[in-house]
């Protein structure tokens, strides 16, 4: 172990050995962990090692199947989120968990609100409580107003304000910063340094790397589901962090295969949409992946939309292989060998309580059909073949997408299309939100269909991703494409110049 | 009036607690609608048949609002938890028979009342262990227990018929008489009310049922013990659905084992019309009660007017549909103010 061997303060919260399983998937084996008075510690691996069952181990949702929690050295067993809360252990989650028609200050004190005489609630009790949270963390947000219509950022304010209120031993924040901005992550760290100071333990999950080394002291890193190691973060590297995450070295991320781009597979011209985008015109050859830059309402996702026919264009035209597409049509877009990974993968690309099984089906309904009827047996082999060359990590094909984690779901969307075989592939933010392990291997799949002669054009906001694995980089601003340029020429200068519209193309 | 006064200034300034106001301003008005809706059917119908309000008549309307009330009382908790109680009319029905069952034999009318009480949370209980550990739609469990307690009601009962004939003088005195215009079963109703509409605001075992109703999932987050809770509503549902079996058989002094056959879905309306959200979390007894009150007084000005009643069943779906769609845009409307306060302070 490396832990460090402690003089000072006891750990006030602690698991040791925990092992918990769900079905035949093992979601934590013999893993540890030592939370210390005053200090930040991160949590880090991939989506899937672990991380989500044991903060909720932590926070009384799940007990167990065995090793001890500790709470002040001493075994404890949650029966419930209650008893957790009650030790004064809060958790943020990485999904607010507010109650939109209760007011803010009903939701900071829900279960714990002051009292009068006979076990009355004390409103104006509650209501200045809540302003004064509202005062310590430097924002002003009526205690009285409903939480629903909260921003993201404001909900998480709630979340942090109703861990304050209890005084919180121990706070455990689950990718906290995830939907937050630049000033409302430093208006964050604020609050968590001054919990720190005043003795709190504070655990910390995000996947943004340079948070973890910005704020935390020490760091536990979780392999599937496995303990990796617990050490002090000084002297780590991002890429010491990644590779005890993955397991192995990071140059594989940008798996890009050098190809010849054969002919051209896809042919957009002078495509426009009214107050949308305007005369889009590229191509995208056989073998080639083309990234689409631009910054967030650039009109990139709706150029691809259109290309695929689910809104229609009132300008230009489209065409696959040499054969002109039908405006707003996504069925022909499809037959002629158009595929779409959409961009938000729950709502959009995948039935979230169907099965794994019948997702990557969905395709193919025209094709695994028998005298009419479904041919159930055709599906389940079609989409093992699929899940297994794609590497989803799964307990049984039957399960609901909603089981898997973020990265896999990601990967059975690919699938779903894949299965189609393709000529031209368009992926709109393929590895947004999942684990950079997971993000290597959607790489790699997608230089390998380039290399199969599969067009691909890559719709992505990291920057890292457009440069490392496209051939050519298509940046869009304000609804034109502004520049087109080589990989040789493509560097975070030019693209950003482009996406911001300081130089023309 | 060319120079800017200096009154001009404050317009820009939100009182402190505009989101309560404007929330609370809602849902009043929300409570006010189905308020002056009755109101102007009332006088319409005064002024035309100007017999409709004796003292009788203000009886007969606070009579045949009363047991409706109590039941979409019960109704409303069970909802706001997000979840529906179908039974009540069955346990309305099989409770009233077997007060009148009691009373017949010679019991006493309080042991009567209390054991129609009792039947109703035996129900109530049965209901809620069912939904809260079955983990299946309260809308189909309850469903079940509507045709079950129908048919042991039948089984029962069989063709066999309580009136008035059968029970204490004092107990159907007790049905039709009050103080001057309020009869003593719409005091009961009232008192009921009050209490319940006190507890959901005051106690937190009240403002849990809101909760969970909210975001079930983060009920069970915050600890609050969300079987216990729907077990406690529809405990409580059943209760008051026993009273109302009580106090229909000190109205009507009738009772078969047809009792309250299809009551569940005028409960359900009366809720709904009323401004508690079908999806659970949020809405009031009062908007319930007053949404009862709406809809049974339809029942007695349609013949005042001279309308024939088989229009009462199409003007409560209309009145049902309306009450949905003022909910929906209310609704968006006070989204859209939230999202313009949020985009205020940044």
């Amino acid at each position: 172990m490396t832990h460090p061997s402690t003089t000072g303060p006891a750990p006030v919260l602690a698991l040791k050995d925990i092992s918990k399983s769900f079905g035949a998937v093992r979601a934590l084996r013999d893993v540890s962990l030592e939370l210390f008075p005053g200090e930040v510690h991160a949590l880090a691996g991939e989506n899937g090692a672990g991380k989500s069952t044991l903060i909720k181990t932590l926070a009384g949702v799940y007990r167990p199947d065995a090793g001890k929690v500790l709470l002040d050295g001493e075994p404890v067993v949650f029966h419930g989120p209650g008893d957790a809360r009650d030790a004064g252990i809060a958790v943020i989650y990485q999904e607010p968990t507010l109650f939109p028609d209760l007011s803010i200050a009903e939701n900071i004190f829900m279960g714990r609100q002051p009292r009068r005489a006979l076990g009355r609630i004390d409103h104006k009790a509650t209501h200045s409580a809540t302003l004064a949270l509202m005062q310590r963390l430097g924002v002003e947000l009526d205690p009285d107003r409903p939480a629903r219509g909260l921003s993201i950022a404001d909900q998480q304010i709630v979340e942090i304000a109703k861990a304050l209120s209890f005084d919180a031993r121990v706070l455990i924040m689950d990718e906290p910063t995830a939907a937050l901005t630049g000033s409302e992550v430093a208006r964050l760290f604020g609050v968590v340094r001054t919990l720190r100071e005043q003795g709190a333990a504070v655990l910390f999950i995000s996947h943004r790397l340079e948070e973890i080394f910005q704020i935390c002291r020490r760091v536990t890193t979780l392999r599937d589901g496995a303990w990796i190691a617990s050490e002090p973060l000084d002297g780590m590297t991002e890429d010491d962090l990644v590779r005890r995450m993955v397991g192995r070295d990071l140059d594989e991320l940008y798996p890009k295969q050098d190809v010849t781009p054969g002919e051209v597979a896809l042919s957009v011209r002078r495509l426009t949409r009214e107050g949308v985008f305007t005369d889009v015109s590229f191509e995208v050859r056989r073998g080639e992946i083309v990234g689409l830059a631009g910054l967030v309402g650039a009109g990139r996702t709706e150029v691809a939309r259109a290309v695929f026919g689910i809104d229609r264009w009132d300008a230009g035209e489209v065409s696959v292989g040499g054969k002109a597409l039908t405006n707003g049509a996504p069925s022909t877009a499809m037959a002629s060998g158009l595929a779409l990974v959409p961009e938000d993968r729950r709502a959009q690309g995948l039935v979230m309580d169907m099965s794994i099984e019948r997702n990557i089906g969905l395709t193919g309904l025209r094709t695994t059909v028998k005298a009419g009827l479904m041919d159930r047996g055709a599906e389940r082999s079609r989409s093992l073949d699929w899940a297994v060359k794609l590497q989803v990590k799964y307990a049984r094909i039957a399960d609901a997408v909603s089981t898997l984690s973020g990265g896999n779901q990601q990967k059975v969307v690919l699938a779903k299309w894949l299965a189609t075989g393709p000529k031209v592939l368009i992926v709109d933010e393929p590895t947004r939100g999942i684990d950079v392990g997971t993000k290597a291997e959607v790489h790699r799949l997608l230089s390998e269909l380039a290399a199969d002669g599969v067009a691909v054009l890559m719709i992505s906001s990291d920057l890292p991703e457009i440069l490392g694995m496209a051939d050519r980089v298509l940046v869009m601003h304000e609804g034109r494409l502004t520049a087109e340029i080589p990989r040789s020429e493509a560097t975070e200068e030019t693209v950003m110049a482009a996406a911001t519209g300081r130089a023309a193309a | 009036m060319t120079v800017t006064t200096p009154q001009e200034a404050p317009v820009t300034d939100v009182p402190k607690s505009s989101g309560t106001r404007l929330v609370d301003r809602v849902f009043k008005m929300r409570e006010l609608a189905i308020l002056v809706v009755f109101v102007v059917m009332i006088v319409v119908t005064q002024l035309g048949n100007s017999e409709f309000l004796t003292e009788q008549g203000i009886k007969d309307l606070l009579l045949n609002a009363t047991i409706l009330v109590l039941v979409a009382t019960g109704q409303s908790l069970v909802v706001i938890t997000r979840n529906v109680d179908l039974s009540v009319g069955s346990t309305l029905g099989i409770s009233a028979f077997a007060a009148g069952t009691f009373l017949q034999g010679g019991g006493n009318p309080v042991v009567a009342v209390l054991l129609a009480i009792l039947m109703g949370i035996g129900f109530g209980l049965l209901n809620g262990l069912l939904v809260s550990l079955g983990q299946v739609p309260a809308l189909v469990v309850t469903l079940g227990t509507l045709y079950i307690i129908r048919g042991i009601d039948s089984i029962w009962v069989g063709s066999r018929q309580i009136t008035a004939a059968d029970l204490p003088d004092g107990f159907v005195d007790f049905g039709s008489g009050g103080i001057s215009v309020v009869p003593w079963l719409a005091l009961i109703a009232i008192a009921v009310l009050v209490a319940t509409a006190y507890y959901l605001k005051h106690f937190g075992s009240g403002r849990e049922l809101y909760a969970l109703g909210s975001n079930p999932e983060a009920a069970r987050l915050a600890g609050i013990p969300v079987r216990k809770r729907i077990l406690a509503a529809y405990t409580f549902c059943g209760a008051l659905a026993g009273l109302a079996g009580a106090l229909y058989l000190a109205r009507f002094g009738n009772v078969d084992s047809g009792t309250g056959n299809g009551y569940e879905l005028t409960v359900v309306s009366a809720v709904v019309i009323g401004g508690v959200v079908f999806t659970g979390g949020s809405g009031s007894v009062y908007g319930a009660a007053l949404g009862a009150l709406l809809l049974t007084s339809i029942n007695s000005v349609l013949p005042a007017l001279g309308v024939s009643s088989v229009w009462v069943l199409a003007i409560n779906g209309i009145l049902l549909l309306l009450a949905i769609a003022v909910d929906r845009i209310v609704a968006l409307r006070v989204a859209s103010a939230l999202k313009k306060r949020n985009a205020r302070h940044g």
